[in-house]
């Protein structure tokens, strides 16, 4: 229930520029100057930080031209940003204060038949993200050098929900502006509203290049999961409630886990689960467990 | 010795990263980042 309200705080926090229906315009405050830690289109009309992947993308985009008007542009604030939040939490932002990731969780709360994601699909998101946010932007350039935001262009499906159509709702002259492009990410965000509600949090645990930069940082991190083998009874009910998917009692610190404490506070009955804050262990028994005991279950 | 090793990891990550975070400040990134925020890329949107 905690999550459920740090995510719900954190998406108003990330989109809390109400006035845009008068003004007719983004949000153009100081406010941007900040990373915001999940991922949230700065296009969107209420958005009040600055999307980490959108802004590295323009980096990687301008960074020859820049290089040759002598600045040294490299991206390092951002990459700096996201390795502190890496380092102290791994991919915990993902599970508490992405909105889009909170998105995803609403909607697979719609019934219907719902379906398990392939392990090997979780590499994909790399792949995105050495491709689109790195190397296209990077290597691929107009003659002036300029390159563009590959991710935010062709695929990202936040940017065409956050800010596409709200854009064109806002500016209906826009509407004119509509081709292939826009088409094309329709399509895309459509493809992954329908899997939204039929597999759990497919675009995290596929496509994003912003999760795929927190994973790395799992294993590594001052927060980090702990298993007790000798608790754990193999019962795999924190693999069933997981929405990442993540067996836990093989690998508790899996890139693809999101620390959204599910398995500790809602599943596991043995207390086999804690977490860890810098060497300190914290313990579970007061989780799930013991509410369960106070219930008399 | 290993365990040692790895509870330092995350500490010298975290001084890695602060030292990448202010040099990009001090190149001036943060006005970068508010500049490219603040305007709206309609071709990055999918429209134009």
């Amino acid at each position: 229930m905690l999550r459920r309200w740090i995510q719900v705080i954190a998406t108003f926090l990330s989109n809390s520029y109400l006035l845009f229906p008068f003004t007719g315009n983004i949000y153009q405050g100081t406010l941007k100057s900040f990373c915001t830690p999940g991922l949230n289109c700065y296009s969107c009309p209420a958005a009040t930080g600055a999307c980490p992947i959108g802004a590295l993308q323009n980096f990687m985009a301008t960074l020859r031209p820049g290089l040759q008007a002598g600045y040294q542009h490299f991206g390092l604030y951002v990459i700096g940003t996201l390795g502190l939040l890496g380092s102290l939490a791994g991919r915990m932002p993902c599970g508490w204060l992405c909105p889009f990731g909170f998105l995803q969780e609403l909607i697979y709360k719609i019934p219907s038949r719902k379906f398990a994601i392939p392990r090997v699909l979780s590499y994909v998101k790399y792949l995105v993200l050495v491709l689109f946010v790195f190397l296209l932007p990077f290597f691929i350039t107009d003659e002036y050098g300029y390159g563009i935001t590959w991710f935010c262009k062709f695929i990202c499906p936040a940017g065409t929900l956050e800010a596409g159509i709200p854009m064109l709702l806002l500016k209906p002259e826009l509407q004119s502006l509509i081709g292939i492009l826009f088409y094309n990410k329709l399509f895309i965000m459509g493809f992954f509203l329908v899997w939204m509600v039929l597999s759990s949090r497919p675009f995290c645990r596929t496509a994003c290049p912003l999760g795929a930069i927190y994973s790395l940082f799992n294993k590594h991190s001052v927060f980090r999961m702990t298993h007790d083998p000798g608790k754990c009874a193999h019962c795999k009910t924190c693999h069933q409630n997981c929405p990442m998917g993540v067996k836990f009692y093989e690998s508790h610190n899996d890139t693809d886990c999101i620390r959204c404490l599910k398995c500790m506070n809602e599943s596991c009955k043995f207390g086999a689960i804690s977490y860890q804050i810098a060497g300190s262990k914290e313990s579970s028994d007061q989780g799930f467990k013991g509410k369960a005991v106070a219930r008399g279950q | 010795m290993k365990i040692q090793e790895k509870g330092k990891t995350p500490f010298l990550l975290i001084i890695f990263f602060l030292f990448l975070l202010l040099v990009g400040i001090n190149a001036g990134e943060v006005s970068t980042v508010l500049e490219t925020a603040t305007r709206i890329c309609l071709s990055c949107i999918g429209i134009g």
